[in-house]
């Protein structure tokens, strides 16, 4: 089946002054027909880019420089902007951060909401203010009809989250991009909002690409989950075995990292020594191979394909079947889970 | 929203209060008022007595507060120059001058606005750097020099307009007089209305072009690109309409000081408005005329303030609507 | 090869850290040398006050030395124009007086009383700033209300009623002795408010630092402390303003002659030759009026590029 969406080494460039930066870097994946991706990492990692990037909105200078991206197999890269336009909107929807700066402060909800449906879809008036109307109900927002002619500031946090939803998803996108959907709401609601999008784009068959940093939502959302690090991509496969057996080191420490309810409250937290590489200092080799324990010399000199891993693949020479690490990394790194574990690497010549 | 008026109400009246208080100090206490009205033969008795009859040997505060109730009834006093009540001089001066600076807040903002959009919209092209530099010298050149320029280029050289007076006026009742209803009264008010408005003009452009660059930046405006609304709808439908709020906010403070400017125009084109009086009035110190222009500055300005506030609230529903909720 | 080229000035200046070097690498300087435009204004600005400054050694004639007027040389137009006369370079007026140097006696008066008015407004401005800022209370209230008010008046109008009540006290004979401080005052105090603003938001930051306080433990008087740590901290700022209001003070006081309340045309300013030459316009004899105009356009947008670029360079974030 062709997947949804299909991004192929992708490059994202950033001409500044002191050269070219490279905020996305070989980036691959795919997503299918009602699937749910989430995208993780840290800040600067290049998960909003690449997003910006898919529904053609990157920030001047900002441009993609190479790879190519497939919307339900058409390329969607490089199209003209009034065609582009007509993608955005109508067939990829996306949601922003914050909810309270995303609406026009000065038009009512309903106008908004009419506004784009009219945009994309040859209606009347009436018939588009219906639509509004029926999208409002879908969202859980009470007395809808009412609501339609309030302004965004008469809304809290949460139900403008919720029209931004109705919004993004107004003319029916086969592709909804959450960019941090949840990280300016209060804690009590980011549930709410998360299942209401799951629900919501499972209705319709649409794919979803969650960008978060919150490990939490995508455990329970995701059906695949994306790690990127320094603009390229770490790792990727279900979200059960990114989460339970993470195969690239740094994966692992992102998970060793989060807090769990369950675990000893005394036990410390493990961190990652050493902060992500700015985007003009990225080191040679492995971007991940200053801080990584595992790290030989080829992940100083080459950059790491990313290896079929277990279910997942990952961007890391432990999992390099054809051309393995030194046995003194692998023994370590297979004592906590890493590296070449399954038997057709095994099997002696 | 009435809390916020009567607050506004306050504030105004108090600088009026101050206002009055200095146009009261300066017709008390610059110059004599006594033999600014009596002739050099005037016996000391009848000088005593015109004394004792205007109040001036009252208490001073006596004086301000009749100053003040005077005021409010529009007298004046008697203009040293003419001879005649003040409020009539300026009574049949205002039309000019309010017509006159009407017309250049028209022009400066129906200019000033969509070359402000353009420039914020293509600020790398050449038009909007050439605008740009263009707007540099409008507000560097004295307007003065502005209008001078443009009698010796349009007027001297060129013959195309008039380079002074109203032309020819109609009177449309109650005293006013308009040149809006002839070709000449037209023709002659071209020229002033440019020289008059074009600083106005190119702090507009200025300031819509710097509003409309941030808010192009916000996340609505990214928001309204990402639902794939076309150009337009997010150029003039979404940013521009935000835009406004602080433009309404300037505009109506500039109208002031159009009003105030129009001093220097209706002097370059001997313009008869209130303006070209209030200067002749400063060198014949004629002080009833000055300190009842100080006053009439001064309550325009606040008016306009109050309606500009109005305004804003009309434009942004947050305001209107009572401040954010949650 | 981007990092051959970063290092090579920091290399250079290491070898010679003279003071043309920290000039060089200084951020204002680099600014500076990659405007063009800022370049262009500084010049001008440079050579329009060098020739203000040395008119009497420049200027082909002296335009205020009766014997050397000739009426015979009145009206003659541009030297260029064919009916010009070679002495004359850029025409004479109604009484013979060679326009160049009117022109270049006048811009003395120009910015003297442009430099002088910034000076009384900055000293004044500065001083109420610090005195709000400081001592707080009714002496703020009464300070910042009245800087309130006033803000809501054009200054033109402002300078123009201080103008028409000093002739009233003065009366019109002795008016014309004191007719340039009347100006400078009148110009000045029109501009006071920004200062004071300025200042006067400073000195709020500072009082509560820390350093304030561990100086008044050690005895040192506030007021001291203010006037050594809050003025150099302010200084850059109210360079900024004192820059943008020279070009406003030189167009004030060009106005208030044209106007005919400014200087007398027995010594006249760009803006009393201008309104001289007003007269003449409509006879044909243009260049009375054009070229003081021009010359004034010129010093005065110079003077604007120039404060504009320093606001920039000190302070990017103040726009």
């Amino acid at each position: 089946m062709t997947p949804t969406l299909s991004v192929r080494n992708l490059r994202v460039e950033i001409p500044t002054r002191r050269g070219v930066l490279r905020a996305i870097d070989d980036l691959s994946f795919d997503i299918a027909p009602g699937e749910v991706l989430g995208m993780v990492g840290e800040s600067g990692a290049g998960k909003s880019i690449t997003g910006s990037a898919i529904i053609g909105l990157l920030e001047p200078p900002g441009r993609v420089a190479g790879g190519e991206i497939r919307l339900a197999g058409e390329r969607i890269d490089h199209l003209p902007p009034e065609r582009m336009r007509h993608v955005r909107g109508k067939r990829i929807g996306m949601i922003f951060q914050d909810p309270l700066t995303s609406l026009n402060p000065l038009y009512r909800i309903g106008e908004q909401l009419t506004e784009t449906i009219l945009t994309h879809e040859q209606l009347s008036g009436r018939a588009a203010r219906d639509k509004a109307q029926r999208l409002l109900e879908e969202v859980g927002i009470p007395a809808a009809a009412e609501r339609l002619s309030a302004y965004p500031h008469q809304f809290s946090g949460g139900m403008r989250q919720r029209v931004v939803i109705a919004l993004a998803l107004a003319a029916d996108p086969q592709l909804v991009i959450a960019d941090e959907p949840t990280t300016a709401l209060d804690v009590s609601v980011q549930a709410q909002i998360i299942a209401l999008l799951k629900r919501i784009c499972a209705d319709r068959g649409a794919s979803v690409m969650l960008i978060t940093h919150d490990m939490g939502v995508i455990a329970e959302t995701a059906d695949r989950v994306c790690v990127l690090y320094a603009g390229r991509l770490a790792e990727i496969g279900p979200v059960r075995d990114v989460v339970k057996h993470p195969q690239h080191p740094y994966t692992r420490g992102l998970m060793a990292a989060i807090p769990s309810l369950a675990g000893d409250p005394d036990e410390k937290l493990a961190q990652i020594p050493g902060s992500m590489p700015r985007l003009g200092a990225i080191p040679p080799g492995c971007a991940f191979n200053p801080r990584c324990d595992f790290a030989f010399d080829r992940c100083r000199a080459e950059r790491p394909d990313a290896y079929p891993a277990g279910a997942t693949q990952a961007a890391c020479f432990l999992h390099d079947a054809k051309n393995p690490p030194p046995p003194e990394i692998a023994g370590r790194a297979s004592e906590v889970g890493l590296g070449v574990t399954r038997a057709p690497a095994e099997v002696p010549q | 929203m009435l809390a916020f008026a009567i607050r506004r109400l306050v504030q105004a009246i108090g600088v009026m209060l101050v206002v009055a208080l200095i146009s009261f100090i300066m017709f008390r206490f610059v110059g004599d008022p006594v033999n600014q009205l009596v002739g050099v033969d005037t016996s000391p008795e009848d000088r005593a007595a015109l004394r004792e009859a205007l109040g001036l040997n009252d208490p001073v505060l006596l004086q301000f507060g009749r100053f003040i109730l005077r005021a409010a009834q529009l007298d004046f006093g008697i203009s040293y120059q003419f001879k005649q009540p003040v409020a009539a001089l300026i009574a049949s001066r205002l039309p000019a001058t309010l017509e006159l600076s009407l017309v250049s807040a028209f022009f400066a903002l129906a200019v000033g606005v969509p070359m402000g959009v353009f420039t914020g919209l293509y600020p790398r092209s050449w038009a909007s750097r050439a605008f740009l530099a263009i707007s540099l010298i409008g507000v560097s050149l004295p307007t003065f020099l502005i209008g001078i320029l443009l009698i010796f280029l349009v007027s001297v050289n060129l013959g195309w307009l008039p380079s002074f007076g109203r032309g020819a006026v109609v009177d449309i009742g109650f005293g006013w007089t308009t040149g809006l209803l002839t070709t000449s009264g037209l023709q002659s008010l071209i020229l002033p209305s440019i020289t008059l408005g074009l600083f106005q003009m190119t702090l507009i452009m200025r300031l819509v072009r710097g509003e409309m660059l941030e808010v192009l930046r916000t996340d609505y405006i990214k928001f309204a690109r990402a639902r794939g609304l076309s150009r337009r709808a997010i150029n003039f439908g979404h940013a521009l309409k935000n835009t406004l709020v602080p433009v309404i906010t300037i505009t109506g403070l500039q109208v002031g000081s159009i009003i105030a400017f129009a001093i220097i125009t209706e002097t370059v084109f001997q313009w008869p408005g209130m303006g070209l009086m209030f200067l002749q009035a400063v060198q014949s110190v004629d002080i009833p005329i000055m300190a009842a222009y100080l006053l009439l500055i001064a309550f325009l300005f606040v008016t306009i303030n109050f309606i500009v506030d109005l305004l804003y609230v009309a434009v942004d529903p947050r305001i209107r609507l009572g401040g954010a909720r949650g | 090869m981007s990092d051959a080229t970063e290092a090579a000035p920091v290399e250079t200046a290491a070898r010679a850290p003279g003071l043309v070097a920290r000039l060089r690498d200084n951020d204002i300087w680099f600014s500076f040398t990659r405007s063009p435009i800022t370049v262009i204004s500084a010049v001008v600005t440079l050579l329009l006050l060098l020739s203000a400054l040395f008119a009497p050694l420049i200027a082909p004639h002296d335009p205020f030395d009766p014997a050397t007027l000739s009426i015979m040389d009145s009206f003659f137009p541009p030297a260029w124009t064919g009916e010009g006369d070679p002495r004359f370079l850029l025409g004479t007026d109604d009484q013979g007086r060679d326009i160049l140097s009117t022109i270049l006696y006048g811009m003395r008066i120009s910015l003297a009383v442009g430099f002088a008015s910034v000076l009384f407004a900055m000293v004044v401005g500065v001083t109420l700033g610090l005195l709000a800022g400081y001592l707080g209370g009714v002496v703020d209230s009464v300070i910042m209300r009245i800087a309130d008010v006033q803000l809501t008046f054009p200054a033109i109008l402002i300078a123009l009623l201080i103008d028409g009540v000093a002739r009233g006290v003065a009366g019109p004979n002795s008016y014309q002795d004191i007719v340039f401080g009347v100006l400078v005052l009148s110009i000045g105090l029109s501009f006071w408010v920004q200062y004071a603003r300025t200042v006067r938001g400073s000195v709020l930051v500072e009082k509560n630092k820390e350093y304030v306080l561990a100086a008044r433990l050690i005895g040192l008087r506030p007021w001291t402390i203010m006037v050594k740590h809050v003025l150099p901290n302010v200084l850059g700022p109210v360079l900024v303003i004192a820059t943008i209001n020279l070009a406003l003070a030189i167009i004030t006081e060009a106005t208030l002659s044209f106007l005919g309340v400014g200087v007398p045309p027995t010594q006249p300013s760009l803006g009393t030759l201008i309104r001289i030459g007003n007269d003449f316009l409509f006879s044909g004899e243009w260049w009375i009026t054009i070229f003081p105009g021009i010359t004034l356009a010129i010093l005065a947008l110079s003077v604007n590029l120039l404060g504009d670029w320093l606001r920039d360079a000190l302070n990017p974030k103040l726009r």
